[in-house]
């Protein structure tokens, strides 16, 4: 029974997170008063390139062709780890949040070789400036993480929220930090606009569109999926971490119902923020992320001595 | 005893400490005059907060006064003020390239773990929420002396001093859970008179030497020409 749970809500990650890119282009365009597109165009995008037959240049090793299904199945691995509608897991017994960020690693080790792969400038550039940004990400987002396991004393995604949800609403001011690390984190990890412009058609300013200008066909379709599995993976960490409530502790029809409703609202909320931030903020220029990401970091890191620190118990 | 064990007030103070000493910390590493103006602004919007807070659990109605009067004077009016005197005087482009910053914020670490060290065995037998928000005000002291020291131009020298006087009034509210409202209304009011001599001082310092950058007050106008 929790094993197929473990599974339908792997594949609900998958079905809904074109649904929450959708969502989010809806809420940018009216906002930036332009006619936004229908909710389910990246439903249409993703099942009309893969209808397409893929061109692969000719000097193209196995790598380039292989990549972009090593990198939906490690993104959809991550996301199986991650609760979704409901707390209790089997999954969370063999993997824990680091196996998660493993995952993420690997993901994008393939992504930046397939854009080296090819031999164009703008792969090499791309994958080179996504394994700058992701250098300094990943630790953020480690402290970030952290910050949580040390309350809850386990590295384990589900017991962790469990131990949130039991503790009932404590204000901790090193969860404000972490929550801020974490957003900016994602932000800087889902290539969106202070850090990176999804929607951008100059190749100079491009990070992660860089290193996949080459793909095309079911393979683009492929990366484009998971980017978008992966946007919504970080949008369930921010939600379940900082705000589980509503999500199921039982496997009754009545509490996963309640828990999917209370992801999607979460979710869309948090879109919505996005967009809005989006809309407020330039892009801002490449040699400024480091100090973005090292703010990201200082954050995360002063969660961790803010837990040491003022929460400890005296 | 924990932090799950205590009560609401005191998680949410000690949160909001946490944000102030965030916030002090920020205005130290920033070179721009009006972001710097607009951090000092949030520190007073989390003043206010963490006053009306203590007003709401204390059951304490006459620190409402209090809040809106934080509310009013640091959050809208002084930034307001000093927002538009950097405008006024076109400093707004001006990007202050602060020596070592490195340095200073790694000192102002230092400030930060000394002022735990000075407090912890004085209030050592009071409540953690005392030890931690005390630590913390006087760690916005401290900063807000290192500010002034470090920065150049005289606009974020009046921000390093009304910080210092943010750090006192949160020691204050944390210490006492409310000053008699005579003193309050008399801080106040020295702030907001503060606030309107600092910027005649401006004027008087641009006519003098046509710029607000402190360092060339150590020249005399007479022996230099």
């Amino acid at each position: 029974m929790s094993w197929l749970l473990a599974i339908v809500q792997t594949l609900l990650f998958m079905a809904l997170s074109p649904l929450l890119a959708g969502w989010l282009k809806w809420c940018k365009c009216h906002l930036q008063n332009r006619r936004a597109p229908s909710l389910l165009q990246p439903y249409r995008d993703l099942l009309k390139l893969t209808r397409k037959q893929p061109v692969v240049a000719e000097h193209a090793s196995w790598i380039f062709t292989r990549a972009p299904y090593i990198i939906f199945s490690a993104t959809v691995l991550a996301a199986s780890v991650v609760p979704l509608i409901a707390v209790d897991l089997p999954t969370a017994a063999s993997a824990d949040v680091i196996v998660m960020v493993a995952f993420f690693g690997a993901a994008r080790f393939f992504l930046a070789l397939a854009g080296l792969d090819i031999g164009t400038a703008f792969g090499g550039m791309g994958s080179s400036r996504e394994m700058t940004i992701s250098s300094l990400a990943e630790p953020a987002m480690l402290m970030a993480i952290f910050t949580l396991t040390m309350t809850a004393s386990t590295t384990n995604l589900s017991f962790a929220i469990e131990h949130v949800l039991n503790e009932g609403l404590v204000l901790r001011p090193s969860f404000v930090f972490a929550l801020f690390a974490l957003i900016l984190v994602t932000i800087a990890e889902t290539g969106r606009i202070p850090v990176d412009n999804p929607a951008t058609h100059l190749e100079l300013t491009m990070i992660h569109e860089a290193m996949i200008l080459e793909y095309s066909g079911r393979h683009l379709a492929l990366i484009e999926w998971a980017s978008q599995v992966k946007l919504m993976l970080y949008g369930v960490l921010i939600a379940n971490i900082f705000f589980p409530w509503g999500i199921a502790q039982s496997f009754s029809g009545a509490a996963l119902g309640y828990g999917l409703l209370a992801i999607v609202g979460k979710l869309a909320v948090l879109a919505l923020i996005l967009a809005l931030s989006e809309t407020l903020f330039a892009k801002m220029r490449l040699f400024r992320v480091q100090e973005y990401l090292s703010f990201a970091y200082l954050l995360g890191l002063l969660g961790m001595l803010s837990h040491i620190i003022l929460e400890a118990a005296r | 005893m924990n932090i799950e064990q205590q009560d609401f007030y005191t998680q949410a103070i000690l949160s909001m400490s946490a944000l102030v000493g965030l916030a002090s910390f920020l205005m130290l590493g920033q070179g721009r005059l009006l972001r710097l103006i607009f951090v000092f602004a949030i520190q007073g919007l989390l003043l206010t907060l963490s006053t009306a807070v203590a007003a709401y659990s204390l059951h304490n109605p006459h620190l409402y006064i209090s809040a809106g009067l934080t509310l009013v004077l640091k959050v809208l009016f002084i930034p307001w003020m000093l927002r538009r005197q950097v405008l006024a005087m076109a400093m707004h482009r001006d990007v202050e390239a602060l020596q070592n910053k490195t340095l200073v914020m790694l000192g102002g670490a230092g400030l930060t773990v000394f002022s735990y060290y000075v407090l912890h065995p004085v209030v050592q037998t009071a409540s953690t929420v005392m030890v931690n928000a005390l630590a913390v005000s006087l760690s916005v002291v401290l900063l807000g002396m290192l500010l002034m020291i470090s920065h150049r131009q005289a606009v974020a020298h009046v921000v390093g001093f009304m910080s210092i006087e943010n750090g006192l009034f949160f020691a204050a509210i944390v210490a006492t859970n409310g000053m008699p409202m005579v003193v309050e209304l008399g801080v106040a009011f020295d702030v907001l008179v503060a606030a309107i001599l600092f910027g005649i001082f401006f004027l008087h310092i641009r006519t003098s030497i046509d710029s607000l950058d402190v360092d060339r007050l150590n020249r005399l106008n007479e022996v230099d020409q």
